[in-house]
């Protein structure tokens, strides 16, 4: 959803993030160790956003004012089933406490235990996060190398007809919600318009999600709608920033065929710098899927975010909470390097 | 996002100073993008503002069966519980506006007061303020509005906190990016010489000139300010869980669709055209600060 939609490149280091084609990133990247020593640095630093998103994650669950107990069971609850649900998310001990509690469950694979099902949150969510892993898969494999090719060729006819109507097309399709764009799909293909997909996707317990490839096309296309207009015009942005540099110039001139400059200078360049918007659009394919779950009643953590919030589940809503922003840094963690691995320039500097 | 980026690059090689601001939105209103972004919003604003005034029912009265089509007097045929689609609708986009406006609004004095002070201190302070901010980026925005309203519900203030908090940081990498180098400029040294106070600095030297960068990411918060406080309704999150609400409409009439379409359709058009204008409106204003850039650098 939009949200989360990230409007800035990365959740990385500043120096790193405008270390684009063009600007150089003075003093900061400029440490010791190799790409080894960069890569333990921002190992180090992700589990460091992540302590930090634990105790937001905390704080934003179980030390808001009011009292979850009474919040969770409403206003008939007797003052038994009171102290009974306080002393079952440990809400007597200090805040602290409370805190170390569940964080020290949280690094054992303990998630706690379902308010709602009543069983292990571990149990409730494996099969899902199946589900949901598998559907950002089949968006992601999809919408990545369809940006790319978008991008470089809009770049490539800059413009021209092919430019502009792209140029138009991702412009409407990034401002509109998912929720707008998966209904839109649900009238345009399964209840009003035609009727040859799904309007939902059951994927009943026990089956896997590849073996309903019908029920897949909708979710994954709207997650595909979603995410491709971004990716694609910052691919854009940054293939013709590097087609106009010195380099590509040069290689034109020594009489190189297009077909190579493009291939071997321009392609490598550009896409260093959409590597990190990639990676966020995947991580935030990790927020857009609650959205689009919910709409298709896809059985994934996403809906199932959403279900533990409407019954208040806080222990679900804890862990799906930490498994997303977990998601959310390794993913960029894994586009840094990638962006290292990709611009030999960067290594230099390191 | 990086279209953004370059535009705010390419715009901070040539600052010149409050004339610009004028100039990008004077250029950005000659553009077709952003007339036809205006004139849609202005649209979907007076629906929202006027439509209670001029709408048939009230919006929770029973004026029908459930879900039947559009027949005399009923325009848009009934709801899923026999309510007025066409009322509801008039009645259900005032409170998406005013809650996407403030939470951006929030949104924006927040997080042009950290990027701004993050930019000016440097250091220890310029560290710990951007790193907080990262740790609040590494949640998908709507993620941390589920989380609170899990704990405490769908109220009103709590969506506006959410929003608005979630949105700070992006603006705060925004303002810090573009007023680093404003900073490190001439009139700022001697202002400080002449020893006007840190928050005149900040907010009469230095923030006139970040102004078109955050113009353009005003709009672009906005857009997505309006879409996720319709998916939160959507999914059963709006603040009055009987009231008018677009998102909200759309998700209880879902089910419907094949009998009666007119109540998600209706919403649907309106949440659409609001964000593809305030996205038009953006894209104008980023396209009219690379243009002036570019005129520049011709001569």
């Amino acid at each position: 959803m939009a949200t989360e939609r990230s409007g800035s490149p990365s959740t990385a280091d500043p120096a790193f993030v405008t270390a684009g084609p063009r600007s150089a990133a003075p003093g900061r990247v400029g440490r010791r160790g190799g790409i080894l020593g960069f890569i333990v640095r921002r190992l180090l630093l992700g589990l460091l956003v992540l302590f930090l998103v634990s105790i937001v994650v905390f704080a934003a669950t179980q030390a808001l004012p009011g009292d979850p107990a009474r919040a969770i069971l409403g206003r008939t609850a007797t003052p038994a089933s009171l102290a009974a649900l306080r002393e079952q998310l440990h809400l007597n001990e200090p805040v602290v406490q409370q805190y170390f509690t569940w964080i020290t469950g949280l690094l054992h694979g303990d998630l706690g235990t379902s308010l709602a099902a009543q069983v292990p949150v571990t149990t409730l969510l494996a099969g899902r996060l199946l589900n949901t892993a598998f559907l950002v898969l089949c968006a992601g494999l999809i919408s990545i190398p369809l940006s790319i090719a978008i991008g470089s060729y809009a770049a490539l006819r800059r413009d021209r007809a092919f430019d502009v109507g792209t140029s138009v097309g991702t412009l409407l399709f990034a401002a509109l919600p998912e929720f707008v764009v998966g209904v839109t799909l649900v009238v345009l293909f399964a209840t009003t318009v035609l009727h040859v997909l799904p309007a939902i996707s059951l994927i009943p317990p026990g089956t896997k999600p590849w073996t309903q490839p019908k029920e897949m096309i909708l979710p994954t296309l709207t997650l595909v709608l979603a995410v491709t207009p971004y990716v694609s015009r910052i691919m854009r942005a940054s293939m013709i920033e590097v087609l106009e540099s010195d380099y590509v110039e040069m290689a034109r001139l020594k009489g190189l065929p297009e077909r190579i400059v493009i291939r071997r200078h321009a392609l490598p360049n550009a896409l260093g710098p959409t590597f990190q918007v990639i990676a966020i659009n995947l991580a935030y394919l990790a927020g857009g899927v609650i959205v689009v779950e919910y709409i298709f009643n896809y059985a994934g953590i996403g809906g199932a975010l959403r279900d533990a919030v409407s019954t208040r589940d806080l222990p679900v809503v804890q862990a799906l909470a930490m498994l997303i922003a977990t998601l959310y840094v390794v993913l960029n963690l894994l586009a840094d390097i990638a962006t290292i691995l990709v611009t030999p320039r960067l290594r230099t500097r390191l | 996002m990086s279209v953004i980026d370059t535009t705010i690059k390419q715009e901070l090689e040539g600052f010149e100073g409050r004339r610009a601001t004028g100039t990008v939105l004077r250029d950005a209103v000659r553009l077709w993008r952003t007339r036809i972004g205006l004139v849609l919003v202005f649209l979907v604003i007076a629906i929202a503002l006027i439509g209670p005034l001029i709408a048939p029912h009230g919006p929770q009265d029973f004026v029908g069966a459930p879900n039947t089509g559009p027949s005399h007097g009923i325009l848009f045929g009934t709801d899923h519980i026999g309510q007025d689609v066409w009322s509801r609708f008039l009645y259900g986009g005032r409170e998406i506006l005013i809650l996407a406006a403030v939470s951006t609004a929030l949104g924006l004095v927040l997080g042009i007061s950290v990027g701004l002070i993050a930019a000016y201190s440097r250091g220890i302070v310029d560290d710990v303020l951007m790193r907080s901010m990262d740790v609040i980026l590494a949640f998908p925005q709507i993620m941390l509005a589920l989380v609170a309203i899990a704990t405490v519900g769908p109220k009103a203030w709590l969506i506006v906190l959410a929003v608005g908090f979630t949105t700070m940081p992006r603006v705060a990498r925004v303002t810090r990016g573009a007023a680093q180098p404003v900073i490190e400029r001439d009139f700022v040294a001697s202002a400080e010489a002449l020893g006007v106070p840190r928050y005149r600095i900040l907010l009469g030297e230095v923030m006139p000139n970040v102004l078109s960068p955050l113009m353009v990411e005003a709009s672009l918060r906005l857009t997505y300010s309006i879409g996720l406080i319709a998916a939160l309704a959507f999914l059963g999150f709006a603040p009055n869980p009987n009231g008018a609400d677009w998102g909200l409409m759309i998700q209880e009439n879902q089910i419907a669709l094949v009998v009666q379409p007119w109540g998600v359709v209706l919403p649907m058009v309106a949440v659409a055209l609001l964000t593809i204008g305030t996205g038009l409106i953006g894209d104008g204003i980023a396209r009219a600060a690379i243009g002036i850039d570019r005129a520049r650098g011709a001569t």
